[in-house]
């Protein structure tokens, strides 16, 4: 495999997650160990319950793992501060959410500049000058002062995903980014990911939809805590292809 | 995230809520407002109840016949009534009393009916020397005091106010040089005094007429003591020391024993003024205690608008903990957003107060001193409150799970 001799990203080794519910202990993660590349781009996938939620959350620096290790571009997170979490968050992750989660009758450029707002070594200029780059790079020029509201979902998620972009992470961490979509929105947010990825970008998708998987190039599939599944896909589907052949709608 | 950027997340966050943050102001605004013009009010009735009194002379010591503490046993008799106050006890005090003592004027008076030609007006004499206006503060408008040689000679003139000649003269013909009868008496009028209208208890100051002492005593009452003697200290910080002084004069004149009661009594203004400014003094009191309990409620207003902030910006807070921000973070922007509602709320509430006291003061005519300090405490207070009632919501927003937070529903 020639991602091998990459850098890599995300290395995890025996990570397991317990949760104390009432007397009993819930093992979400039991000993989830794979090394993620950069350049990849991973679809997580699993039924309800399989612990793809805590493990994206582990990922993203949100939770930190009950035991084992958790390398994030190098750096030890499990024994990790809150505030330093925060920090690396800032600076290495960037988040997509199922609902977009932007911020309420606010424009995108001041949606996309929100990561940046946290970081005070870019200065106001060259926040405003990313947050537009950022916009442009997902088809979003003409919007910049759109109010989230004003827009469609899928405009807003494209927001979304410029706001993971701006402070440049090592890693992108999509949550179900295309759940809340029509199948041609998907579509068309899935090209956007395909277009990162071939830009270079390392991307985990974590999703329960077990098509999205031929438009990745690699999958792990986690049951009951566990990776039942982790394969290299060395045919990765056109999402743009796909677009072009869906049934075309009369509306 | 530097102060600026938090200053706009906070304007943008009231901005989106105009409505909601405006009521919530209210609260502060009200009190503010309340606190401001109630002291404002308070301040302003106690100055002008000074005022009123240091017009009636502010270091005036009033010198009475009798023991106004002990009330012997046996018929008790008007204070005015005693013969204890003599002429010598007056000339003690002019000739030992020179210190701390700058005016003096025995009184003496008695009451009668003045009658002019076919008017005529109740009203009573005051035996006084020279000495009288500089103590009560009254000036000549019209005509001359009587002079040292009247006093000798116990002539029969006399300076009246302006009451007493609306009253005998209704023609609006010069009361000087004419005579009027008191008593039977025939009295010349010599001078007319400067009107000076009611003072703060309602007594008509210009209902007065004045003629010597020695006059009084022997045409009039036909009596050889004073009612009293009123002196002036030579400042008001002097009162008391004069007091003391007039005090010992006097218990030497009496050859009072060590042990012996005053059989006088010597009342400075200072304290009629405390009395009566205290009165005003715990109004301001209970006035500013009503008005910080509703900038408590205030406060608490602006903690339940808070809470439904955070709690409704759930998912808010979720996302921007996971692009980074740090639980100080959102401390600071939740904090920031309280104290600018409070502040924003404080300063309208100075203006509200303010010009609340000047429309009372231009509409009502009611007495308004604003202080300085009631401005600058209420914006401290409400400041404060934003703090404290903040503190709490904004630190519950800063502990939340930031996994939680952005599933929030």
């Amino acid at each position: 495999m020639d991602q091998r001799n990459k850098k890599p990203i995300i290395q995890l080794n025996n990570i397991r997650r317990d949760f104390q519910v009432g007397d009993e202990v819930v093992h979400a993660l039991r000993g989830v160990t794979f090394t993620i590349y950069e350049g990849e781009f991973v679809t997580i996938m699993g039924t309800s319950g399989s612990g793809k939620s805590t493990l994206l959350n582990t990922l993203g620096c949100l939770d930190t793992p009950t035991s084992g290790e958790y390398y994030l571009d190098g750096v030890e997170v499990r024994t990790m501060s809150k505030n330093n979490r925060a920090l690396l968050r800032n600076r290495k992750i960037g988040f997509v959410f199922q609902n977009y989660n932007l911020l309420a009758k606010t424009t995108s450029i001041e949606n996309v500049e929100l990561p940046l707002m946290y970081n005070s070594s870019v200065s106001d200029e060259q926040r405003r000058e990313k947050a537009i780059a950022c916009l442009k790079a997902v088809g979003l020029g003409e919007r910049l002062n759109h109010k989230s509201n004003q827009m469609s979902g899928g405009q807003q998620q494209r927001v979304a995903i410029a706001r993971a972009l701006v402070n440049d992470p090592v890693i992108i961490l999509a949550d179900e980014a295309t759940g809340n979509l029509d199948t041609k929105t998907s579509f068309e947010i899935l090209v956007l990911f395909q277009e990162l990825y071939a830009k270079g970008r390392t991307i985990i998708f974590v999703t329960h939809n077990p098509e999205l998987s031929q438009y990745s190039s690699r999958n792990i599939v986690l049951r009951d805590g566990h990776v039942v599944e982790d394969t290299v896909n060395t045919n990765i589907a056109s999402a743009k292809t796909a677009l072009a052949n869906l049934p075309q709608t009369d509306d | 995230m530097n102060f600026t950027n938090l200053l706009k997340i906070a304007l943008r966050a009231i901005g989106n809520n105009k409505l909601r943050s405006f009521l919530t102001m209210l609260g502060i605004i009200i009190g503010v407002g309340s606190v401001i013009a109630m002291l404002a009010i308070g301040q302003g009735s106690k100055q002008s109840i000074q005022a009123q009194i240091s017009e009636m002379g502010s270091n005036m010591i009033m010198i009475n016949p009798g023991n106004r503490d002990k009330a012997g046993g046996g018929v008790r008799m008007n204070r005015t009534d005693m013969q204890t106050l003599k002429n010598e006890d007056f000339e003690a005090i002019q000739s030992k009393c020179t210190r701390y003592v700058s005016y003096l004027s025995p009184i003496v008076s008695g009451s009668g009916q003045f009658i002019n030609g076919n008017n005529n007006y109740p009203s009573s004499m005051t035996g006084v020397s020279q000495d009288y206006l500089e103590i009560r503060k009254l000036t000549i408008s019209e005509g001359d005091l009587f002079t040292d040689q009247d006093i000798k000679s116990s002539a029969k003139v006399c300076v009246i106010g302006k009451t007493i000649v609306d009253n005998l003269f209704p023609d609006q013909e010069n009361p000087i040089g004419k005579t009027i009868r008191f008593n039977k008496i025939p009295f010349t009028v010599i001078g007319v005094l400067t009107p000076k209208g009611y003072n703060s208890m309602g007594q008509d100051q210009d209902d007065v007429v004045l003629a010597p002492y020695t006059t009084v005593q022997k045409r009039v009452s036909a009596i050889t003591y004073l009612n009293g003697i009123y002196a002036s200290a030579k400042s008001e910080a002097l009162t008391n020391k004069a007091v003391e002084e007039i005090t010992e004069v006097l218990r030497t004149s009496h050859k009072l024993k060590e042990f012996d009661d005053d059989d006088f009594s010597v009342r400075s203004q200072e304290e009629l003024s405390s009395m009566m400014t205290s009165t005003s003094d715990m109004m301001t009191k209970l006035l500013a205690c009503i008005a910080g309990i509703s900038l408590i409620v205030g406060g608490i207003g602006i903690m339940n608008i808070m809470y439904v902030s955070v709690t409704e910006r759930t998912r808010e807070i979720g996302l921007r903990m996971s692009v980074g921000a740090r639980g100080i973070d959102i401390l600071s922007q939740f904090l920031i957003e309280a104290i600018l509602i409070s502040v924003t709320g404080g300063i309208i509430g100075i203006f509200l107060g303010v010009g609340a006291s000047y429309i009372l003061k231009f509409f009502l005519n009611w007495p308004i001193y604003i202080q300085g300090y009631s401005v600058v405490l209420s914006f401290l207070v409400c400041t404060m409150t934003g703090v404290l009632f903040g503190w709490y919501p904004a630190k519950r927003a800063s502990e939340l799970d930031p996994i939680e937070a952005i599933r929030y529903e």
